[in-house]
């Protein structure tokens, strides 16, 4: 039988000495973000991994849809059509509106709103990290994918890109505990800080006045304040409102519009903003 | 021969894959926590090959998966391993059932040690859905001993 522990140091060194290694790298990454450029190379490392694990689901997919009867094949094909007729019909109108409000805000001298650059991601993962909300999605560097980036899915804004690696990147969610956003109630124009709460479908709007002027059922778009998320995007809408005059501020919760338990297909934006200056951090970690 | 050398660390990977696979929202919150469980078995079958040094690399390893501060993991897992280690003879002679309660007492001490570290760094509140995998991770033991046992006999790792 082989000697325990024949070669380098004994067991308790070995374990102070890993524990002493691990709290300098927590210290390292969490106070001073000392990864910042090597956590780009870590995470290209292990994403055979990430691959690896996405593998069955894909699998999965794919003989899910090898198996769709040819009559669902026609529905779905018809449905699409019509869908796409529909929305082709409405996009005519907003060519029209997009040139007629440039025109009106060139006439009363506020900055004309950019185009946008939109690509679409695919979810690879889901973290299951449960004390954050984090997803992978498949586009990394090399598709020009840029932290604090934000993300969106067909319903509104999803988060924003939070560690990119060379094919793939890692999306924070609105709804994680160290994420908030600006936004503006659809309504009036109240301007609001939405956090996450950690629970996937609530959200907390803290430090708002028992007076302000919301009501449940108020949709939240994203008031472009930050520089992260582009305005007008829908976030989330208010689902409940205590107003306990014994507290210093109202409570709200929201639900997030986007689906964020169900999400699949992502939206990228690069707005030309975004892409000429320098985004200032929305995170704030408390 | 190369699969005698390299089945340790596949069986590693394998883990870590589980560990980071996506599944429903309903089952991931019951997700045993298969890089501890895997570490801990060959941690009382073979201390002098798994023992604090491969549990810290394993635990930055899944720190980058996770997204998580790099440390944080390996913290908790060179905490766990190393109890384990110390007790491996003692351990070695308790039967599966009670294995799988010090894996429980184990996995508690793994997710809680996260939790608390994790606390530290954000702001975040404590849920008891966040203990799930302790209970899970006790189911899965006594499977997983039969089956990385079966696997160290047939390949005569020591």
């Amino acid at each position: 039988m082989n000697l325990m522990f024949s070669s380098g140091p004994s067991l308790p060194n070995r374990l102070a000495l890993a524990l002493i290694l691990s709290v300098s790298l927590i210290i390292f990454d969490h106070k001073f973000d000392g990864f910042g450029t090597t956590r780009v190379y870590l995470n290209s490392l292990v994403s055979p991994l990430q691959y690896l694990a996405n593998l069955p689901g894909q699998l999965l997919n794919a003989s899910a849809s090898r198996f769709v009867s040819h009559e669902q094949l026609l529905n779905d094909n018809a449905k699409l059509t019509h869908d796409a007729m529909l929305m082709n019909g409405q996009l005519q109108r907003l060519t029209f509106l997009r040139e007629e409000n440039d025109r009106l805000r060139s006439l009363l001298n506020s900055p004309v709103q950019d185009n946008t650059r939109k690509v679409v991601a695919e979810l690879m993962a889901v973290d299951n990290n449960p004390y954050s909300h984090q997803i992978v999605i498949n586009k990394g560097a090399i598709n020009g994918v840029f932290e604090g980036q934000p993300v969106l899915d067909d319903n509104g804004i999803v988060g924003q890109i939070m560690q990119v690696s060379s094919t793939n990147s890692r999306v924070l969610l609105i709804a994680d505990v160290t994420h908030a956003i600006p936004v503006r109630v659809a309504r009036n124009n109240v301007r609001l800080i939405v956090s996450g709460s950690g629970s996937l479908d609530e959200l907390l709007i803290q430090h708002v006045a028992h007076s302000s002027d919301l009501k449940e059922g108020d949709l939240l778009l994203s008031s472009g304040l930050g520089n992260v998320y582009p305005e007008g995007y829908p976030v989330a809408t208010i689902t409940s409102i205590v107003r306990d005059e014994s507290r210093p501020f109202s409570q709200i919760k929201a639900k997030p519009v986007a689906q964020l338990d169900r999400l699949k297909y992502l939206l990228l934006l690069w707005s030309e903003r975004t892409l000429q200056e320098e985004s200032i951090a929305e995170v704030t970690v408390k | 021969m190369s699969i005698r050398n390299y089945s340790i660390a596949l069986s590693i990977v394998i883990a870590l894959v589980l560990q980071i696979m996506p599944m429903p929202a309903v089952a991931d919150l019951y997700r045993p926590d298969w890089v501890l469980l895997v570490l801990s078995y060959w941690a009382l079958a073979l201390p002098n090959r798994v023992n604090v040094g491969v549990a810290f690399f394993t635990g930055l390893i899944l720190d980058i998966l996770l997204g998580t501060s790099m440390g944080v993991h390996s913290f908790a897992m060179c905490l766990c391993i190393y109890v384990l280690v110390v007790n491996y003879k003692r351990l070695r002679n308790y039967s599966v059932w009670q294995q799988s309660i010090i894996i429980g007492i184990m996995a508690a001490l793994y997710n809680l040690v996260i939790f608390w570290l994790q606390h530290l760094i954000t702001d975040i509140y404590f849920l008891f859905d966040y203990l799930w995998p302790v209970a899970s991770s006790m189911v899965i033991w006594p499977w997983l001993f039969w089956l990385l046992r079966k696997v160290r006999r047939q390949l005569r790792l020591h």
